[in-house]
């Protein structure tokens, strides 16, 4: 079972969402087991307004290309810019150092999982 | 997964599952995509060893005074005047010149060969062997046995600079004795086996067959003789972008029923001066009218890496598609191998079309890497640590 952190919140396309003002977003332990080596990735950019569930990125790791999805909606107000320059870091330390971007957004409206939750969706 | 049932597994499957490797599904096999990191399992065959199961591969062999013929008759390949203990790379093609499979042909003996296919085309390379067998002109049937040994061989990969020294300490036969694209037999790990110098990564390398009850033993004796040699176990992900660097096609990416070899720059394999082959007639005709397309090598601009599929155009024209493409760890940027419709000269500048993106990039020469010279372990190297 990969890393899992209790305090995040995620969602079914296997990102983690730190709740606050602004959110910040990255993939899952899980995500980075599935992908393998991370190779490219390309975020929003900042002032880009996002929608929850809709694409906002792209991640590619040695076995395929993925999208990133804005797990809430609102308007980019960081991005990680070391792992445009290595993505690999997305993959050492996705809960840290890995952070993909942050969110300034209306939490209330999107409905994300508990780790609880999430821990059941990919363990069935 | 549940599907795994159903996924055939090599004898060295267990050993995989231990080892913690990630399992996919290739070719209705449960194989080894990675251990830990596809990345720097390549780096581990680029500068040490690496370790791979091909015992998914199918191991055709063809046997009896007509072997010889049989090939002559089947394959591109003239098999009849190979020396024994040689290999040889080749194809199979359809009456029309597309290409079946790629191949290697061993000379085990002087009727005897061993045929190696990749496993999602071996039945069908198999069933043509047969049916080619039948057709052959001036043979009869009882003079030719066929038989598929993929259940009966264990195929155990080891590549990289430091593959011969490794080796040599699981085999009796003298390692500088087996020469490139050669192959003898010998004892593996105490058990009857088959040494050839061949690979799929663009290094020194070894391909041991043994009889596949033995694999697991023969894997561990070499995992824990090579620790020190810097051996690692490498899965079908390093083995794509090993081969992709040193420039070799792959069936189902550059190769295809509808390409020919002189579709993928590989007409050095027709031979027309030898005996009469199926497919000789259509790429007959293709020599004289000129290849579709030819098979060239890019050096993508950016770190993105172009995947199979995707549009190479010039001036907006599309010209032809990506087949490979990958982020090279060795030169540590983005190559591809792309087929196209018309010649380019060594530093034209194409476009790719990455996911609606028009990146751009550079004709380069293959391979992107080149091999490296076959080192000599003379004087042998004793086995190090233990005693």
């Amino acid at each position: 079972m990969s890393e899992l952190p209790e305090t995040l919140a995620y969602t079914a396309e296997h990102e983690w969402v730190a709740v606050g003002e602004p959110a910040t977003v990255g993939i899952t332990a899980h995500a980075v087991e599935e992908l393998g080596d991370i190779v490219f990735v390309e975020l929003p950019g900042v002032g880009d307004s996002v929608t929850a569930g809709e694409p906002c990125g792209e991640i590619e790791s040695t076995k395929a290309v993925s999208e990133l999805y804005a797990p809430i909606t609102g308007e980019i107000v960081e991005v990680n810019e070391a792992v445009v320059t290595a993505p690999e870091k997305v993959g050492q330390d996705p809960y840290g150092e890995g952070w993909l971007f942050r969110i300034k957004g209306d939490n209330a409206e999107t409905v994300l999982l508990d780790a609880a939750g999430y821990r059941a969706l990919i363990t069935t | 997964m549940s599907d795994s049932e159903v996924l055939r597994q090599t004898t060295l499957h267990a050993v995989h599952v231990e080892a913690g490797a990630r399992l996919i599904d290739f070719a209705g096999w449960d194989m080894p995509v990675w251990y830990d990191s596809a990345t720097n399992e390549h780096v581990a065959v680029r500068t040490h060893a690496g370790i791979f199961d091909l015992g998914h591969m199918g191991e055709l062999s063809v046997e009896g005074p007509a072997a010889g013929a049989v090939l002559d008759y089947a394959l591109l390949l003239h098999a009849s005047k190979m020396p024994v203990g040689r290999a040889r790379y080749t194809m199979i093609c359809n009456e029309d010149g597309g290409i079946i499979d790629d191949l290697i042909v061993y000379r085990l003996g002087e009727e005897s060969f061993l045929v190696v296919a990749n496993a999602s085309n071996a039945p069908a390379v198999f069933a043509q062997l047969v049916e080619r067998s039948s057709q052959t002109p001036g043979v009869e049937a009882s003079n030719v046995e066929l038989r598929d040994d993929t259940d009966r061989w264990g195929l155990i990969a080891v590549q990289g600079p430091t593959a011969a020294a490794i080796v040599q300490q699981v085999v009796e036969l003298e390692i500088d004795a087996v020469k490139y694209y050669r192959i003898a037999a010998t004892t593996v790990n105490g058990h009857d086996g088959l040494l050839a110098r061949t690979g799929y990564t663009g290094e020194d390398g070894f391909e041991l067959f043994v009889p596949a009850e033995a694999a697991p033993a023969v894997w561990r004796a070499l995992i824990e003789r090579g620790q020190a040699s810097g051996l690692v176990p490498a899965g079908l992900a390093a083995r794509d972008t090993l081969r992709l660097e040193a420039g070799m096609p792959l069936y189902g990416n550059e190769l295809t029923a509808q390409t020919t070899p002189f579709d993928v720059n590989s007409g050095r394999l027709v031979d027309f001066d030898g005996p009469d082959f199926v497919g000789a007639a259509g790429l007959a005709a293709q020599a004289e009218r000129g290849a579709g397309t030819h098979l060239i090598g890019l050096h993508i601009d950016g770190r993105r890496p172009a995947r199979s599929g995707y549009a190479v155009s010039v001036d907006g024209a599309v010209v032809g598609e990506i087949t490979s493409g990958a982020l090279s760890p060795t030169l540590d940027h983005p190559i591809a191998m792309a087929r196209v419709s018309q010649n380019f000269a060594t530093g034209d500048v194409v476009s790719v079309d990455v996911r609606g993106k028009a990146i751009g990039a550079t004709i380069v020469d293959l391979p992107f890497r080149s091999r490296p010279p076959v080192p000599r372990l003379n004087p042998p190297t004793p086995p190090t640590e233990e005693n």
